[in-house]
């Protein structure tokens, strides 16, 4: 079955797409950029845990198996349509009122650096209702609160079917939170981000 | 469960900037915003305050001050932070700085001294350790205190051994250090050539002339404009020739000066000073 009529809605609706991933999200996240299509109309940001000093890998390979323009965040970049933006290892991303992002170098947040709580967040303050976001798998509790914040800002937010995913535990938090308006398989995110 | 919840507010943090400007001189205006509130809402947490409370302890108590200064301003820092910078530095900076009988370098915001040290031990294995001097300089001066020590706990040192691994250095980070129980002291001779003080770039001047200038991971807390004006200030600071260093993800974005610095590094955003 299709994604319900509401959520194709609010989906076509969401002009920032987040994607916050972690352990056991990498197959899932190549899988969506591999097939979002160059101009989906929308502004797409990655926030991936990983390693500081392997920066490079994960970037790279991204960029060239994606369609859609892909960068890797620098500081005070405008967020612009049609542009896939990936949050950078060893800083944390946020989102300013201006429409451009800042980085941020503080603390790490559940031991991660960038933490997916901080830009949704962030996101949450300056653009409310016009986002959209998927908490995926991983094995700690990072987005979480985030997703929830989303929520209550009035965004579409969305967390990985746990039994479906590689590493349950943070989908699990943020379904526990309460910040999850769906609860989607694998295979119900990519039918939806591509109808 | 939803203490978070707009727990400040945008008008509040400019209330708050306004206070702290009038009351202790300190102009967050030109900071970036996102960044700045979290830093406040974190006070606030840390204090198990209410705005208001904020409010009053910045306006009637003295001595919240400085601690306050303490977790605005990100102090988070490592030796060796993106090797490859380093490794850049040594291949392209050095040789150009060992042309000058003194080298004089300027690390801007350099918290509890890590990259000052860093520097130092870069300098002394190209050989420039005994003509070259550092200046490390910040608005906190707590933090400068701990610079000036140069102890680091041995698990922090622990961390930075990996980013040491990736500069090509030779031999290993703990050759740099004498180790103490739980904590490792840098060594005197590579301290004996810095000098830590206080210097705030968004309302003191030029103090001296450098050959190079390291200003990393501090431009993202600014705004724009502000960036400007210390690029001005930098450009100002730096003999002909000189070469300025950002973080690795922060760029020159005014025209004004994309034509007063040429790209030697675009990777590592390495700068060069162009004209007089």
């Amino acid at each position: 079955m299709g994604p319900d009529k509401k959520l194709l809605e609010r989906w076509h609706a969401a002009q920032i797409v987040l994607l916050g991933g972690s352990a056991g999200s990498f197959k899932i996240l190549f899988r969506i950029i591999k097939d979002l299509p160059e101009k989906l109309g929308k502004t797409v940001i990655l926030i991936i845990h990983r390693k500081k000093n392997f920066f490079s890998e994960i970037e790279k390979l991204f960029a060239e198996n994606s369609r859609m323009y892909m960068r890797e965040i620098e500081d005070k970049d405008i967020l612009k349509t049609d542009t896939m933006y990936i949050a950078p290892a060893n800083y944390h991303t946020l989102i300013e009122r201006g429409g451009y992002f800042s980085l941020d170098v503080s603390e790490p947040v559940w031991y991660s650096k960038p933490s997916i709580d901080v830009t949704f967040e962030s996101a949450a303050e300056v653009y409310g209702d016009k986002c959209m976001a998927i908490l995926l798998s991983g094995a700690n509790q990072d987005g979480a609160k985030g997703l929830l914040k989303l929520k209550k800002s009035g965004s579409l937010t969305i967390a990985q079917e746990p039994g479906d995913a590689e590493m349950a535990e943070m989908p699990k938090a943020a379904i526990n939170l309460g910040a999850a308006d769906y609860v989607l398989t694998q295979d119900e995110i990519f039918k939806l981000l591509l109808s | 469960m939803d203490t978070e919840q707009g727990i400040i507010s945008h008008a509040q943090v400019h209330e708050l900037i306004d206070i702290v400007r009038k009351v202790h001189g300190f102009d967050f205006s030109g900071y970036t915003k996102a960044s700045l509130k979290r830093r406040l809402t974190r006070i606030m947490l840390l204090n198990k305050f209410e705005f208001y409370d904020l409010k009053h302890v910045l306006i009637n108590d003295a001595d919240f001050f400085q601690g306050f200064l303490e977790e605005i301003t990100v102090n988070v820092t490592e030796m060796f932070r993106d090797p490859s910078f380093y490794r850049a530095v040594n291949s392209q900076v050095v040789p150009y700085l060992s042309t000058y009988q003194h080298v004089k370098i300027w690390s801007a915001g350099c918290s509890t001294g890590e990259e000052v040290y860093s520097m130092a031990i870069l300098l002394n294995e190209a050989g420039l350790g005994k003509k070259s001097f550092i200046y490390g300089t910040d608005i906190n001066t707590e933090v400068l205190k701990e610079a000036r020590k140069g102890i680091y706990s041995l698990r922090n040192i622990k961390s930075y051994a990996e980013n040491y691994q990736y500069t090509d250095l030779k031999g290993s980070i703990t050759d740099h250090f004498t180790i103490l129980y739980d904590a490792a002291s840098i060594h005197n001779e590579l301290k004996q050539n810095t000098l830590f003080s206080v210097h705030n770039l968004i309302s003191d001047t030029v103090f001296n002339e450098f050959q190079m200038i390291s200003c990393r991971n501090v431009f993202i807390y600014f705004e724009t404009y502000l960036q400007e004006r210390i690029l001005d200030l930098f450009y100002k600071s730096l003999c002909p020739l000189g070469y300025l260093c950002l973080g690795s993800k922060e760029t020159i974005r005014s025209d004004t000066f994309k034509s007063k610095f040429k790209v030697i590094n675009q990777k590592e955003n390495i700068y060069q000073k162009v004209g007089t």
